[in-house]
């Protein structure tokens, strides 16, 4: 592209006045949005400090927070274990060991035995959500997690799925029905089985 | 080890031998006092003036810097004097992938961090390795030194750091003493060194005459320990 060229716009800088070339006048001007801020905190309440444990910012219906099992309108476990999410996993953070199904889930042939995942090496990247044939596993909104040592952190099958029985009735992550606000973008759906 | 937990109590027990000899459990206290311990006096005074030093290596150092900004304001925690040199910290936040090469660097910033110290291992890569299974990342830096909270997430959401202050002053307030971080756990750890300490120490391979067994050899061959050295 030539220095000429028509699609090329020149700029220039603002042309200086005798105020913005002697300097004093402007810091008195940027004091002055210091003490509008101030007063704006001090007299509007236009803090916009979050003071986070008492009041807690709502994530998005998208947000990938800590994982949750889904379970099936009979409470079972809708996983199949068939170790797509464990494949698409880029940390290599899932654990599943699949059993044959018993004789009364006629619905499938598999089911995780164990299902572990070490939520510390997860890098909530949702990979295992896309990957899931059956919406089994999903991201929930519950972003506040730490943990005291690294075994508390590795959350078993039992524990996932209490953070499913957890979560399934309050937004954003209500089982059962698409989230109100979705982005825009076609809504997956979430109807159990 | 421990002092006695209750100064105050022992203060009061002595004061009632000498004064009004009667009993610990009659002593009459005067409207308006609080007695309190002094290691929850000092517990209470750590948690909520902790310096960090932040151990910042990758992108959760970014995150970490959005704790400290006006939004979160990890001031509220009394926790935003973040001081660049591990002289002047008592908490230390490893936030991001250390390598193997970083790791004597971290080792060594540990140790110039003055007693009582905490550490908190922030984000994926610095409690697990994360992604970076590799020969050359410290798969959690746990494996080195102590670490009291970890933070999951790839980075963390500033309020997860905010809630492991917040279990991380739990954690002072419980388990804190005058002279240091007398953690149960550390007690444990004390008594097993003890142990481990005064049991006889197993026999060397030589000792045991199984010294070729396995292709293994002691370095500097057979022979006296230093044997070759003083040639």
């Amino acid at each position: 592209m030539r220095a000429d060229d028509p699609c090329l716009k020149q700029m220039k800088p603002p042309e200086l006045s005798l105020a913005d070339r002697f300097f004093l006048p402007q810091i008195a001007v940027g004091l002055g949005v210091t003490a509008r801020h101030i007063a704006g905190v001090m007299f509007r309440n236009k803090a916009i400090t979050v003071q986070y444990p008492d009041e807690k910012h709502v994530p998005s219906p998208v947000y990938r927070g800590v994982h949750r099992l889904n379970r099936d309108e009979k409470g079972r476990v809708k996983c199949v274990a068939c170790m797509l999410c464990a494949t698409a996993c880029p940390a290599h953070c899932i654990d599943i060991v699949g059993a044959t199904a018993p004789e009364t889930w006629p619905d499938r042939e598999k089911y995780p035995e164990s299902f572990v995942i070490d939520e510390l090496r997860c890098i909530y990247c949702g990979m295992c959500e896309e990957a899931c044939p059956v919406e089994a596993i999903e991201l929930t909104g519950l972003y506040d997690l730490t943990g005291l040592s690294r075994e508390q952190m590795i959350f078993d099958k039992a524990k996932l799925l209490s953070v499913f029985d957890a979560t399934s009735n309050q937004e954003p992550m209500k089982y059962g029905k698409p989230p109100e606000r979705a982005l825009g973008s076609p809504t997956t759906e979430l109807a159990p089985g | 080890m421990a002092l006695e937990p209750s100064v105050a109590k022992s203060d009061s027990r002595a004061s009632g031998s000498v004064l009004s000899l009667k009993p610990a459990s009659s002593i009459e206290v005067p409207e308006n006092t609080i007695l309190t311990t002094i290691n929850s006096v000092v517990n209470w005074c750590r948690k909520y003036s902790l310096w960090p030093m932040p151990f910042a290596t990758a992108c959760c150092g970014i995150e970490l810097m959005a704790v400290g900004a006006s939004r979160h304001d990890i001031a509220r925690f009394g926790a935003e004097v973040m001081r660049f040199s591990p002289r002047q910290c008592d908490l230390m936040i490893v936030a991001g992938r250390v390598t193997m090469k970083m790791m004597p660097v971290l080792q060594r910033i540990w140790l110039q961090m003055p007693e009582p110290k905490w550490c908190i291992s922030m984000g994926a890569c610095a409690s697990t390795g994360g992604v970076f299974d590799t020969y050359a990342v410290v798969q959690g830096v746990d494996r080195f030194i102590p670490i009291d909270v970890y933070i999951p997430g790839c980075p963390p959401r500033p309020e997860q750091i905010l809630r492991a202050l917040m279990d991380m002053q739990d954690k002072i307030q419980k388990g804190g003493a005058i002279q240091g971080t007398a953690l149960p756990e550390l007690m444990t750890n004390e008594a097993r060194r003890v142990q481990i300490e005064s049991s006889p120490s197993p026999a060397l391979a030589r000792e045991r005459g199984d010294e070729d067994r396995y292709g293994y050899r002691i370095p500097g061959g057979p022979g006296q320990v230093g044997d070759r050295e003083s040639h």
